[in-house]
C-alpha cells in the first residue's frame, strides 16, 4: 500500500522547535477568533482541529496526542461561552486516534493527509454533536451536507497548512 | 497487573483525560436556582486565554481600522457631495417629522407621569469596537475592546442604532465577552410592535433569533417590527430588535410556534457597538432638550403658518406668478399646512361668515337669503356694521390663537353695497393682474375659519384691542375709509395696499 509507512525515514519521529508547540496552537485559536469575525464563513473552518491532527500525526504518541488535543480544545473552549472541556473531549479523542494512525501510515502523502483531515473532521463534529446534544442537552442542528462541506474545506486547508508547518520541522536522523 | 497498565496505557490515559473533562463539565453545568446568577465567576483559564488572544486581536483590528479610515477618508470620496446633499435633505425632512411628533411625545410623557409609569431611558453608553469572536458555530459570542476599567459590568445591554446585539457576559479588565441574541443561551423580553404580543427572544440552533413558544396568531405578519419589552430587566423598553420573518411550528411544544426574527443589527458584520452602562426612570437631559427644541420648532411652524395666513403681503413681490411656475393649488399644498374646508359653491345662511351678527338681527325678522339675495329685509343704518365690533368673539377652546378673520363676504341687504372682495390668499397671492381673476374666482378666503376647531362663545369685548387676533365673527373694521375691512397685522408691520375685487352686484352669485 502506498499509504502505509514502509520506510524507516517515514517512521522517524520528527522534531519541532519547542516554542512552536505553544505558539502554533495559540495562533490557530487566535486566527480562528479574529477571522470568523470579519469572514463569518471562516467559522466553518476548524484551525485548532487541524493543528491537533498535525501534532498528533507528527508526534506519533497516543498519549501526547491525547494531551495535545485536550489542551488545544480547552483553549478553544476558553473563548466560547461553552463549559470548558466541550471541545477538549472531542479533540482529545481525535488526538489519540490521529497519533495511533500516524504510526501506521505515511503521513506526508498529500492524499493521505486529505483523507485524514476529512475523516477526522467528520469524527470530531460527530463527537461534538454527542457532547453538546446529550451531555450538555443543548440544541444542535446536524446537517449532513453542511458537515460534508465543512470536512472537505478542512481537508483542503489541512493539506496546505500541513505543508506550511512541515517547513519548520526538524528531522531526527 | 503491571502488564495490564503497560499494555493499555494509552487507552487508560485517554479514558482518564475524558473522565476528568466530563467531571469538569458536570461541575460547570449546574441548574440555576432562583435568585442566583446563571453562572459563577470567570474561570482563570478563560482569563488567561482572553489575555493572550485579545491584545493581538486589538492590534490587528486597530491596524485594519486605520487602513480603512485612511482609504475612506482620503481616497474614496467619490460620492460624498451627493451623499451630503441627500443627508441634508433627510435631516430637514426628519426635523419636520420630529416637530410633528414632539407634541405626541410630550403627551406621552404627561400620561406616563399620570400613571406613575416607570420607564427606562438610556442615560449613558460606552462605544466599543468588536475585536473578536468565538470562532465556533455553536457559540455566538463577541469580544469588545472595553472592560471593567471602562465601567462595564456583566449583563449590560449591548446595542447598535439599528437594533440590540446582546448583553455582556464575562468582563475582563480591558475586554468583555458579549453574548449575542442569536445564541441559544441568550434571552431577551420582546414585544411585537403592532399586535403587542410578548415573548422571549433567543437564538436557535442555526444561529437565528426567534421568539419561542408563541400561540399561533393570524395577526402576526412578516415585516412586523419587534422591540424590547423591558421585562427582562436588562434591555430598556422600546429598543428595536428586528422584524418578523416567518412563523414555524415548534416541534417540542405543540401547538406553539416560533417566530423567526430578522435582526435589525447586522450581527454577522459588527464593527462598533454601544454598551448601555446606565439607565434611569427620567428622560435624559439631552433627550429632553431635543424634545423641547422640537416642540419649539413645532410652535414656530404653527405661528408662521398663522402669520402667513394673516399677512398676505408676506409674499415675495418679485416671485413669478403661478402660471409661470407651473404651480397649482394642489401641488402647492404643503404637508405642514393645515387642511381647510372647501368653500361652498352656493353659500346659504348656514355657511360660516355668511350670517350677520346676532346683535344685528331683529327678533322675528326674516333672515336674508345670502345666496340669492331674495327676501332681504331692509336693515337700518344702526344695524349696519360699524367700526366697533359687535359680534360675539369666538375663541377656540384650546386657547390657541384663532385664525384670522377672512374678510367675510358681508352682504349689506337693502343697501346695494358691493360685496367685499376677498383678500388674496397668502402664499399663492400673485401680484400680477393676470393672476387676480384666478384668485377671485376661487375665493378661498371667504371660507369659514377652521370650522373643525371647537369654539366657544366668549364675552363680548368692550373694545377691540389693537393687534389682537381677529375672531371668526364677522366684524367690519373702519368702514369709513373704504368699503372692505382693513387687516392689521399683529406684528405691527405696514399692511399692504388693500385690493378689492370689482364690485359684484348683489344677487349676482
Amino acid at each position: 500500500m502506498a499509504l502505509m509507512s514502509t520506510s524507516r525515514r517515514e517512521a522517524e519521529r520528527s522534531g519541532y522547535p519547542t516554542f512552536l508547540y505553544f505558539l502554533v496552537p495559540l495562533a490557530a485559536v487566535g486566527i480562528e477568533s479574529f477571522a470568523s469575525l470579519h469572514f463569518p464563513r471562516m467559522a466553518s473552518l476548524d484551525l485548532p482541529l487541524l493543528v491537533t491532527i498535525y501534532f498528533a500525526l507528527m508526534l506519533r504518541s497516543p498519549i501526547a496526542g491525547t494531551f495535545t488535543g485536550a489542551i488545544i480544545g480547552i483553549l478553544q473552549d476558553a473563548l466560547t461561552r461553552q463549559p470548558l472541556g466541550t471541545f477538549g473531549i472531542c479533540k482529545a479523542i481525535i488526538g489519540y486516534l490521529a497519533a495511533s494512525l500516524g504510526v501506521q501510515i505515511d503521513t506526508e502523502n498529500p492524499g493521505a493527509r486529505l483523507l485524514i483531515c476529512i475523516g477526522f473532521t467528520l469524527a470530531h463534529n460527530g463527537i461534538y454533536w454527542l457532547v453538546v446534544r446529550h451531555l450538555l442537552a443543548q440544541p444542535f442542528h446536524w446537517n449532513w451536507v453542511h458537515e460534508l462541506v465543512r470536512a472537505l474545506i478542512d481537508g483542503v486547508i489541512g493539506v496546505v497548512l500541513f505543508g506550511l508547518l512541515d517547513l519548520a520541522k526538524q528531522r531526527d536522523y | 497487573m503491571e502488564s495490564f497498565f503497560s499494555r493499555y496505557r494509552n487507552a487508560l490515559v485517554l479514558i482518564a483525560v475524558l473522565l476528568a473533562q466530563t467531571l469538569g463539565l458536570a461541575v460547570q453545568v449546574r441548574r440555576t436556582l432562583p435568585g442566583q446568577p446563571d453562572r459563577g465567576p470567570v474561570r482563570l483559564i478563560r482569563y488567561w486565554m482572553v489575555s493572550l488572544v485579545a491584545p493581538p486581536e486589538r492590534v490587528a483590528h486597530g491596524t485594519g481600522s486605520v487602513s480603512r479610515s485612511w482609504w475612506m477618508n482620503y481616497v474614496d470620496m467619490v460620492h460624498v457631495r451627493r451623499q451630503n446633499r441627500e443627508l441634508q435633505a433627510e435631516i430637514d425632512r426628519m426635523k419636520l417629522q420630529e416637530a410633528s411628533l414632539a407634541e405626541d411625545a410630550l403627551e406621552g410623557q404627561r400620561l406616563k407621569q399620570l400613571l406613575d409609569f416607570k420607564g427606562k431611558y438610556v442615560y449613558q453608553t460606552v462605544a466599543a469596537q468588536v475585536i473578536g469572536a468565538s470562532g465556533a458555530d455553536q457559540s455566538r459570542v463577541l469580544y469588545i475592546d472595553k472592560g471593567s476599567h471602562d465601567g462595564i459590568k456583566a449583563d449590560m445591554p449591548v446595542i447598535t442604532p439599528d437594533g440590540i446585539v446582546g448583553k455582556t457576559r464575562d468582563v475582563f479588565p480591558h475586554t468583555s465577552q458579549v453574548l449575542m441574541i442569536s445564541d441559544p443561551a441568550s434571552g431577551a423580553g420582546v414585544v411585537l410592535e403592532t399586535t403587542r404580543i410578548r415573548g422571549v427572544l433567543r437564538g436557535n440552533a442555526m444561529g437565528q433569533p426567534e421568539i419561542v413558544n408563541v400561540m399561533p396568531d393570524e395577526r402576526i405578519k412578516a415585516g412586523e417590527k419587534v422591540v424590547t419589552s423591558g421585562g427582562d430587566q436588562i434591555f430598556p423598553r422600546g429598543l428595536p430588535v428586528g422584524t418578523v420573518e416567518k412563523m414555524v411550528d415548534d416541534p417540542d411544544h405543540e401547538p406553539m410556534q416560533d417566530v423567526l426574527i430578522k435582526p435589525g443589527a447586522n450581527l454577522a458584520q459588527l464593527e462598533e457597538v454601544l454598551v448601555v452602562t446606565s439607565t434611569g426612570d427620567q428622560m435624559p437631559k439631552q433627550d429632553q432638550k431635543d424634545l423641547d427644541q422640537a416642540e419649539l420648532d413645532n410652535m414656530q411652524q404653527r405661528a408662521s403658518d398663522i402669520l402667513a395666513e394673516r399677512l398676505p403681503s408676506r409674499v415675495d413681490p418679485n416671485a413669478p406668478p403661478l402660471e409661470q411656475q407651473g404651480a397649482t393649488s394642489d401641488n402647492l399644498a404643503d404637508v405642514t399646512r393645515p387642511m381647510r374646508p372647501l368653500q361652498a359653491l352656493h353659500p346659504d345662511r348656514y355657511s360660516p361668515d355668511e350670517t350677520p351678527p346676532a346683535a344685528d338681527l331683529t327678533p322675528g325678522a326674516h333672515s336674508p337669503d345670502v345666496s340669492s339675495g331674495k327676501n332681504v329685509a331692509p336693515m337700518s343704518a344702526a344695524q349696519m356694521p360699524a367700526a366697533k365690533p359687535r359680534g360675539p368673539k369666538l375663541v377656540p377652546s384650546d386657547g390657541s390663537v384663532p385664525p384670522p378673520h377672512r374678510t367675510p363676504a358681508t352682504v349689506l341687504p337693502g343697501t346695494g353695497a358691493p360685496k367685499t372682495a376677498a383678500t388674496p390668499r397668502t402664499t399663492v397671492a400673485p401680484r400680477t393682474p393676470a393672476a387676480v381673476p384666478k384668485t377671485t374666482t376661487a375665493p378661498r378666503t371667504v371660507t369659514a375659519p377652521r370650522t373643525t376647531t371647537p369654539v366657544q362663545v366668549a364675552p363680548k369685548p368692550s373694545a377691540p384691542k389693537p393687534g389682537a387676533p381677529k375672531s371668526g365673527a364677522p366684524k367690519a373694521a373702519a368702514p369709513v375709509k373704504h368699503k372692505g375691512p382693513e387687516i392689521v397685522p399683529s406684528d405691527g408691520s405696514t399692511p399692504p395696499p388693500h385690493k378689492t375685487a370689482p364690485a359684484t352686484p348683489q344677487g349676482a352669485l
